[in-house]
């Protein structure tokens, strides 16, 4: 293994409080809403109107172009209404369906024919993902059927099943309890891509699932197990390339630039779902842990779901102090203003932290280069802050902020506490052309 | 409910410029004690004195200035225990407390404070005293005893009388010198802590002392002697990696460890003091905006 360089280890990545909970079906919710844009790319367009009934897994939003995926109804009921809603990770309203659930969870009649999917090709296995609404379930949430059509050639498939984001056990409990799903995806992507050569690349911190899929890849050929060290952000595409194949992906290019795509594990049990069963993404695991938390875990559970619903059946507790709601891990997940926010497509945690535990002063640099060491894009992060503070933009650029990943590693260690990823990302705002 | 929003991570280490600073004191404790053992109690009182003017020195001016009070921040301490470290056992205890005033004014508030200032506060103060006072500050004493004599380097320096002690000696720090400097074995237990701990790079203090080697080869002196006698290690293991000053990147490091270690041999073998490691860092300093400037690191995939 040739690890990238930088990056940060954490004494404690407070995954005890999930690791060994199996995965629990959630009841239904009472409602779900289901913003129409949950990928990068164009927002899909409504195709059911106000007071239709859905059923369960129904397309309710048709893509709209080729960057674009559509969405489909995760319960069975009513539409109540088709209205501008909070979205987790766009900072503003959008246009979001809203469905009433009558409980009863009426399904579609899955197609079951692509599940021999050799007989199929390509590009027919594209088109069923891309109608199943299958984006990159790791956090980025870019529509996997475009990610599977390379313009290069590509190699390798990287199967990451890292999840170093502290906190989080969704990816590492799929591995465990759905590892032939994800082995089955894997294949499918293989085939898709006309490629046999698949590595699976799990952390050293989850054992239990580096044995399940030990025994499952014995009599593969194809599929290679890669163990790596526990390393935050070890999971961040590039640095995960890096360490596993030492190619190192130039600065503004994408993965396949060097013959390689990386699909998260949740993802590759999204494909196996849509090509063998016929189910479209309806679905997925979420983590909802912290301490404030009774009853934390890892819960399979419907897009669209409200955390204000899920907070309720996991018991939290609001109580004297206050408390910040992430949807993501705790390095680069989103804090949300307000309880009344659906789960979408790539939710993979749910944290309730304390604010006195996050909540920092923040002094002058000493430039002790502690984030400069972090930096696992080798930047230079206390420069790029203390101009930015200053806004003096150009100057940052000097600094290269648009390379920057947002990992979090400079800030967290910062002994100053600086909010260098905040004002990163002021920087990567105004030296945009 | 409220819900608290902030920009990512959510998480931070506890360390803060205060563990740091804490770090710092803790790792200089070995030096403090066997500066004790060799110079009595005298030097106890030099670097109490010097703590308790700069930290006082700090807590006004930052009043007057009416800016936030940083003195738990506990820099003001460690500039404060790094200049008594550089000075005579025997400096009167009024002329330390000056130094300690003169170095958080004129060399960290009068710029903006911790992070802002350009120079190592502790050794402008030293600089300072040693311009305005050269006679009081240059008065050295034998270990114990506390009888008057020369540093090792003025003695070869200015073919003075006296013993050079051996190289033994000289390590563990039985000669004469500053309060915190003559011990080598007690500095290097301390720079071990903090590259323990992370809080320096070995960059500039290895760069430092190879290039003082190789120069001191060059004039056809013993390198060793230059290396354990005077400030050399106490300069290049506690002084020249003072983040602040020193600059950010690995190559920057060794750039500055390099000049550092010219400029005090050259000092010593050519320039007008028998010690040139104060001089030779504050000079860096002045240059490390520069090195910043040409060794911006070559980023992941450029």
């Amino acid at each position: 293994m040739s690890y990238f360089s930088g990056g940060i280890h954490l004494n404690n990545y407070y995954k005890y409080f999930t690791e060994n909970l199996p995965i629990k079906n959630l009841r239904l919710p009472s409602k779900v809403v289901i913003p129409l844009s949950q990928h990068t790319g164009k927002p899909a367009r409504p195709i059911v109107n106000i007071g239709d009934y859905v059923l369960t897994g129904q397309k309710i939003g048709e893509s709209d172009g080729e960057i674009s995926v559509p969405v489909h109804s995760s319960v069975s009921g009513k539409v109540t209404d088709i209205c501008l809603w909070d979205h987790p990770v766009i900072n503003q309203k959008v246009l979001s369906i809203i469905i009433e659930s009558d409980g009863l969870d009426k399904s579609i009649e899955p197609e079951k024919k692509y599940s021999d999917y050799t007989k199929f090709s390509a590009d027919e296995l594209r088109s069923v993902i891309k109608e199943s609404g299958i984006v990159g379930l790791g956090g980025a949430g870019f529509p996997t059927h475009v990610k599977l059509n390379p313009p290069k050639k590509v190699d390798t498939v990287i199967i990451n099943g890292c999840e170093c984001e502290p906190y989080l056990t969704c990816d590492d409990r799929l591995l465990q309890e759905y590892y032939s799903d994800i082995i089955e995806g894997a294949k499918i992507i293989m085939y898709i891509l006309n490629i046999n050569n698949c590595k699976i690349v799990i952390e050293d911190n989850k054992q239990s699932a580096i044995k399940k899929i030990q025994n499952i890849i014995s009599n593969e050929q194809n599929i290679e197990l890669k163990i790596v060290k526990t390393k935050y952000p070890q999971g961040a595409e590039k640095q995960l390339i890096k360490t596993v194949l030492n190619r190192t992906v130039p600065s503004g290019k994408l993965p396949f630039d060097v013959g390689v795509i990386v699909q998260n594990v949740a993802t590759c049990f999204a494909i196996n779902n849509a090509i063998k069963k016929g189910i479209p993404l309806i679905e997925r695991v979420v983590t909802v842990t912290g301490e404030y938390i009774d009853n934390p875990g890892n819960y399979l559970m419907r897009i669209g779901t409200l955390a204000s619903e899920l907070l309720d059946k996991c018991g939290y507790k609001p109580g004297e102090k206050k408390h910040k709601l992430i949807f993501g891990g705790p390095m680069m997940g989103i804090a949300q203003s307000s309880t009344e926010i659906p789960i979408i497509k790539s939710t993979s945690g749910l944290l309730v932290l304390t604010v006195d535990k996050t909540q920092y002063n923040f002094y002058s640099c000493i430039r002790c280069g502690k984030c400069i060491s972090a930096c696992p894009i080798k930047l230079m992060p206390n420069m790029i802050s203390i101009y930015a503070e200053n806004e003096f933009w150009e100057k940052t650029k000097l600094y290269y902020p648009q390379d920057c990943i947002e990992c979090g590693c400079c800030a967290y260690v910062c002994p100053a506490k600086r909010p260098l990823v905040h004002q990163i990302k002021l920087a990567k705002l105004n030296t945009r052309k | 409910m409220s819900l608290t929003v902030t920009v990512s991570p959510h998480i931070k280490s506890k360390e803060s410029v205060q563990s740091v600073m804490l770090d710092v004191i803790i790792s200089l404790i070995p030096a403090t004690i066997l500066a004790i053992w060799f110079f009595k109690l005298r030097s106890l009182i030099v670097i109490l004195v010097c703590i308790i003017s700069c930290c006082l020195t700090e807590y006004l001016a930052q009043k007057i200035m009416r800016r936030e009070n940083t003195v738990s921040d506990l820099s003001a301490a460690v500039t404060g225990l790094l200049l008594a470290f550089c000075l005579p056992p025997s400096t009167p205890f009024w002329i330390a407390g000056i130094g300690g005033m003169f170095s958080i004014i004129f060399g960290k508030t009068i710029f903006g404070g911790l992070g802002h200032n350009p120079f190592n506060p502790a050794l402008v103060g030293r600089a300072f005293l040693q311009l305005s006072w050269p006679k009081d500050t240059s008065v050295w004493t034998t270990p114990f005893d506390a009888l008057t004599t020369a540093t090792p380097l003025s003695i070869t320096r200015y073919g003075l009388e006296g013993k050079i002690p051996d190289t033994f000696s000289l390590f563990i720090g039985n000669c004469a010198g500053c309060i915190g400097e003559t011990s080598k074995l007690a500095l290097i237990i301390g720079a071990l802590y903090l590259l323990y701990r992370k809080h320096i790079k070995l960059h500039i203090p290895l760069s430092y002392i190879i290039t003082a080697i190789i120069v001191s080869v060059l004039f056809k002196t013993d390198p060793v002697f230059h290396i354990l006698t005077g400030g050399l290690v106490l300069g290049a293991f506690f002084m020249a990696t003072d983040p602040v000053t020193s600059p950010v990147t690995d190559t920057g490091k060794i750039i500055f460890g390099i000049g550092c270690g010219l400029l005090t041999i050259l000092i010593r073998l050519k320039g007008g003091f028998p010690e040139g490691v104060c001089y030779s860092i504050l000079i860096m300093n002045m240059v490390t905006p520069f090195i910043d400037k040409i060794t911006i690191r070559k980023r992941f995939g450029a």
